[in-house]
């Protein structure tokens, strides 16, 4: 399909600003195919990272994405987004590494919460860690968006990590025009985000305008729920609802897509992503506020997870 | 819609942060979860008001010491356009981090407060967007409500900053007199300053003219990727992939490839979209060329009748962003466009006073946050336009060979 690349009515050449960013990304995912020996891309089936795969498409097309695609499978992932997951890196042709934090538990390398429900969020760390040290990875793309959280409001777009896979927050690299700075040492790796000047809205603009397909947990769909710390959560094999917790059937849809002990739904009757664009412009919370338990931590939950190697 | 890309610089004093939520939040890009989050924050501490630079500063240090370390960047968007704000301290350790913000930026907004008129940061800010090449500044007096609204107090802060702004390299300049806490010409058009008839704040970042900011005289695309499908259906398929940095390019153009010198002509331009009949800055294509030449990525594309200057010599201004002080004799690493080079440090020509723009001729070193006039040579000649001409081709970065860490930011001086 032809694409009309000018703005009506602003003069000649100028892009919109989702080609703008757009053409950010392409030159940011380039730019570490040129200069790193062997990136991968994170991919989770969530909306982001599908953007992100997308982004690596056109980035290389006609040829194909020159780097694997890896998932960290914590085991208490959607069925929906896994069978989607499948189905996406079958249809580009791309090669995909999974590292399981099942995998992790029985190796001993971390062990499950205590109590029922545990969530696996935080031992994932320990599994990316492991996979990128055991494939040698020296740049790893991930989905992250400056506009989802505060700590990553100022994270670089290639922002360094040491031989122990830790972010300072402190002591970042100055970032100037399009110029990155990849270089590192054997061992310590470089995590990616070409999708940092990307906001939620950018996102779902970007599915509609380029009819991106996207795993069904993201639109709306009737499920049954129950209510927790202001969250509905689904009822599941990894979740099960307290006896004071009632469970009650619900149209919802996610706006993000985690695991489901941490990932609440919201309540929407949004059946298409046009329709979800329109809910976002209008949503008065953020996606993370919204349906995320694990930044409600504490305030900097986010930053300490980052330090320690979080996506 | 359109992408604004815009720099603020100044400290809590100077009303920066209440701006910032200010536009955020009446742009409804502040969430409730965020905005409870901050006045949660703000009661634990026992502040008085809720600080609304606890939106943008994320960092735990940042809220422990109540300062902002590092460049933010906040978004916001309007009907008419999309915003990102690279948001940073203006304190004057931080100059490395106001370079940073100002290095993409379309504009920048120097805030003063009315009461204290033009002080050292003021200048030290402007200086710095008008080394970046930003093309607009915005000066922007805050706090009117604290002088009465005062035209006079307003137009001899004006005429003190034009003239200090006569000695910069500055294109469009432009005055606001405003109240961030109050709202007054942030938004909306104050009603308690009649005597502005310009547009408010909001209005002029939707309005200012930016398209020709961008250079779209000079053809260069700096070869990112060499793009050669391993598939039986195009075996024969080399396409050069890249940014555009310059200038428009046609299918059927004329293009010499440095550094062989090599002439050919545009075979088509791709990309995953279809082809396109123009390709120009800031976007990502692939060209194709007629005859097969040899190729590689820090290979520059242009014209033969516009070629950009080819040199070891290297004179910039160069931005110092380490501790270790930079010094002739110095080896670094520098990365130009898309290619990574060795470079010696040949003599530094003086040291520029930021506050003042004294050149100090007898500086031998430059230290952190100093910014001054440094020779250099590559091992390599470099395709390079003068950073006055072209922020893509005119820009590089100095990387420490030992620590690997980006220890300066270089603007090329050339011809024009």
């Amino acid at each position: 399909m032809e694409r009309d690349w000018g703005v009506a009515g602003s003069g000649q050449y100028q892009l919109s600003e989702l080609q703008n960013i757009e053409a950010q990304s392409i030159h940011i995912i380039r730019e570490v195919a040129a200069e790193f020996e062997r990136p991968v891309l994170l991919f989770s089936g969530g909306k982001d990272s599908v953007v992100m795969l997308r982004l690596a498409q056109k980035a290389f097309w006609p040829g194909r994405i020159p780097f694997p695609v890896m998932h960290i499978d914590t085991g208490h992932n959607f069925t929906e987004v896994l069978e989607f997951r499948d189905r996406c890196v079958t249809e580009i042709g791309a090669t995909l590494v999974v590292a399981s934090v099942q995998h992790s538990i029985d190796s001993g390398r971390v062990a499950e919460e205590a109590g029922p429900n545990p969530s696996r969020n935080r031992l994932q760390t320990r599994t990316l860690l492991d996979a990128i040290n055991e494939h040698r990875f020296d740049a790893v793309f991930g989905g992250a968006r400056r506009d989802e959280e505060k700590a990553r409001a100022k994270e670089r777009v290639f922002s360094f990590r040491d031989e122990f896979g830790q972010w300072d927050p402190k002591n970042q690299r100055p970032e100037l025009w399009s110029l990155f700075n990849g270089r590192h040492r054997s061992g310590e790796h470089i995590r990616v985000f070409p999708l940092s000047d990307w906001t939620e809205l950018d996102i779902w603009q970007y599915v509609v305008e380029e009819q991106i397909d996207l795993p069904s947990i993201y639109f709306s769909h009737r499920r049954h729920v129950f209510r927790r710390d202001g969250m509905l959560l689904a009822v599941g094999p990894h979740v099960s609802p307290r006896d004071d917790e009632e469970t009650f059937e619900a149209t919802v849809r996610y706006r993000t897509v985690g695991d489901m002990t941490c990932t609440g739904a919201v309540e929407s009757s949004a059946s298409s992503a046009e329709d979800i664009v329109i809910e976002v412009a209008a949503s008065r919370l953020t996606e993370r506020g919204a349906t995320r338990a694990d930044d409600r931590v504490s305030e900097a939950a986010m930053e300490d997870r980052k330090r320690e190697g979080y996506f | 819609m359109e992408l604004l890309r815009l720099a603020t610089a100044g400290s809590v004093d100077d009303g920066k942060s209440t701006l910032i939520g200010r536009l955020l939040f009446d742009s409804k890009a502040i969430f409730e979860d965020q905005l409870e989050s901050v006045e949660r924050v703000s009661r634990q501490r026992g502040d008085e008001y809720t600080d609304l630079a606890l939106l943008t500063d994320g960092l735990r240090a940042e809220r422990e010491q109540g300062i902002t370390i590092d460049v933010a960047y906040r978004y916001f968007a309007t009907p008419a356009r999309k915003f990102i704000i690279a948001d940073t301290p203006g304190h004057i350790q931080y100059t490395r981090n106001m370079v940073t913000g100002n290095s993409n930026a379309d504009l920048t907004i120097v805030l003063v407060d009315a009461r204290k008129g033009i002080v050292e940061q003021t200048r030290r800010h402007a200086f710095l967007a008008s080394l970046l090449r930003v093309p607009h500044i915005l000066l922007c007096v805050n706090k009117m409500d604290l002088v009465g609204y005062d035209r006079d107090v307003f137009e001899s802060l004006r005429e003190e900053f034009a003239a200090f702004a006569s000695r910069l390299d500055v294109a469009d300049l432009s005055f606001i007199p405003i109240s961030a806490l109050q709202g007054d010409n942030v938004v909306q058009r104050s009603v308690n300053m009649p005597w502005y008839e310009g547009a408010s704040l909001l209005h002029h970042l939707e309005q200012v003219y930016i398209s020709s900011d961008r250079n779209l005289i000079d053809p260069r695309l700096p070869v990112q990727w060499v793009i050669r499908p391993q598939a039986a259906s195009r075996l024969d398929y080399r396409g050069y992939a890249g940014r555009v940095a310059g200038g428009v390019f046609r299918p059927g153009d004329q293009v010499m490839v440095l550094p062989s010198g090599l002439t050919t002509t545009v075979a088509g331009i791709d990309t995953f979209d279809g082809p396109l009949d123009e390709a120009f800055p800031p976007m990502s294509v692939t060209i194709r060329l007629d005859d097969d030449i040899d190729i590689s990525r820090g290979d520059l594309i242009c014209r033969p009748m516009n070629q950009p200057t080819v040199g070891q010599d290297l004179d910039a201004m160069v931005a110092w962003m380490t501790e270790r002080p930079l010094a002739p004799g110095d080896f670094l690493a520098l990365k130009h466009t898309t290619r990574w080079v060795r470079a010696v440090v040949r003599d530094i020509h003086y040291r520029l006073d930021v506050n003042t723009l004294h050149r100090d001729e007898s500086a031998t070193s430059l230290a952190l946050n100093d910014v001054g006039r440094v020779s250099l040579r590559v091992t390599q000649p470099l395709y390079y336009d003068s950073y006055r001409r072209n922020r893509q081709t005119g820009s590089f970065i100095l990387a420490a060979e030992d620590t690997d860490v980006t220890a300066g930011a270089g603007m090329l001086l050339g011809p024009d």
